[in-house]
């Protein structure tokens, strides 16, 4: 049994990193797969005021980091794997990565959601040429440029601020005519002169030889289209998508129940198989955050612990 | 692997022979430092066939553009200094990257 683990988590995300140390601080034998690095989308946020208590030095990855300090130093083991596949419905799961196979008493799957694209033509072409999903990532590249927000939500407007320290001028473009944020936040976004609006418009497509260079919105109300044109001294704009998640669920089709690629659970974060738990932003829930993550973390390890000792005589 | 800096460039990849590497990075790019490690791997491994470099884009953010690069992370081949193939974003994976160098060797 030595070569079991209690508790395998997919994923490393604040979901994921707080069902590990939960678990792992229960003694039970834990193990966090992680695709790429640990971290999740909250690696590319500068700024991460609304997580209770972190207020100074509270950028998204320096949470990160001492959340994996915590997990490792309370014992959880940590991997970089992909799960291709899985056999979730015995007693004892097996999760069949590109590297490994890993055997399970129980499994959390906290593999998070990833941002959602425009979807019109160009935009796969011209992604990292123009086109970008991470301000903190590529926001530099656009000092004394021109750059252009997609989204009206709490990232769209946070982010397009932050964009405001390189750009020379950042408009947010929305589709409806007010917008999403937190009030506060959009108290802040009209106070900021760099900052410019473009109402009821959407971005239908993105054209450039290698670089973005010009793209076509549209006007929701009155359908009609109009060109944007990079300066001609310039070359080139930026455009920066925040319009929402999509889940990265798609391993698990078929393994357990989905709503719209959610994955739905109780409120002790069950999922319809029993031992099989799901945490953080990949679950059917109102409102995707650190603080919701990290709660549905805790719930998922501490009912994967009453799970064992029920389903296993401990 | 070999810093390259706005001053080296045009040396080392645009006017070199054979087969470069560059990793476009910058200090504030997590995912570029997840997969930084990985390409020291691989310049152990295929460092031999290919010349492996890194540019930080933040000290060279004007080079960086004019190489067509204005996301992170970028891991690019050049081919006697004209850039042939590019691993860009979602597809600047480990795996992608591993496969993309196999096939310039």
């Amino acid at each position: 049994m030595s070569d079991i683990y209690d508790v395998v988590i997919i994923g490393a995300g604040p979901a994921g990193l707080a069902a590990g140390l939960y678990a792992a601080r229960a003694k039970l034998k834990t193990l966090i797969i992680e695709k790429e690095k640990a971290g999740g989308q909250i690696v590319v946020t500068e700024e991460v005021a609304n997580y209770p208590g972190s207020i100074e030095n509270a950028s998204g990855p320096s949470l990160i980091a001492r959340m994996v300090e915590q997990a490792d130093e309370f014992g959880a083991e940590r991997i970089l794997d992909t799960i291709v596949d899985m056999e979730l419905d015995e007693k004892i799961k097996v999760l069949k990565g590109k590297k490994n196979e890993y055997k399970a008493k129980t499994v959390i799957l906290a593999t998070g959601a990833k941002p959602r694209p425009i979807g019109c033509p160009g935009e796969k072409e011209l992604t990292g040429k123009g086109v970008s999903y991470c301000a903190t990532c590529d926001g530099a590249f656009f000092t004394d440029l021109e750059v252009y927000v997609v989204g009206g939500g709490d990232a769209a407007v946070e982010e397009a601020m932050y964009l405001t320290k390189f750009a020379r001028k950042v408009t947010i473009i929305h589709r409806r005519d007010e917008l999403r944020a937190a009030k506060s936040i959009q108290e802040k976004a009209f106070k900021n002169e760099k900052l410019d609006f473009m109402w009821n418009t959407v971005v239908t497509e993105l054209k450039g030889d290698g670089i973005l260079e010009s793209m076509t919105v549209k006007d929701t109300v009155t359908g009609e289209e109009r060109e944007i044109v990079a300066d001609e001294e310039d070359g080139t704009f930026g455009v920066f998508v925040f319009i929402g998640l999509i889940p990265e669920t798609k391993i698990f089709e078929g393994k357990v129940n989905m709503e719209k690629g959610y994955i739905p659970t109780d409120q002790d974060m069950k999922t319809n198989v029993p031992g099989v738990f799901a945490a953080g932003d990949c679950r059917v829930k109102s409102l995707r955050q650190v603080v919701t993550a990290t709660a549905d973390g805790a719930i998922a390890a501490t009912q994967a612990e009453k799970y064992i000792n029920e389903v296993f005589d401990v | 692997m070999l810093e390259l800096t706005k001053e080296n460039f045009e040396e080392e990849v645009l006017k070199a022979e054979g087969y470069v590497l560059v990793d476009f990075w910058s200090d504030g790019c997590e995912p570029c430092k997840a997969l930084m490690p990985h390409i020291h791997g691989f310049e152990e491994v295929y460092g031999d066939k290919i010349k492996f470099c890194s540019l930080n884009t933040m000290k060279a953010r004007r080079l960086a553009i004019s190489q067509k690069v204005m996301g992170l992370p970028v891991i690019a081949i050049y081919k006697d200094g004209e850039k042939i193939d590019e691993r860009v974003k979602e597809d600047a994976t480990v795996e992608g990257v591993e496969e993309m160098i196999k096939k310039y060797i």
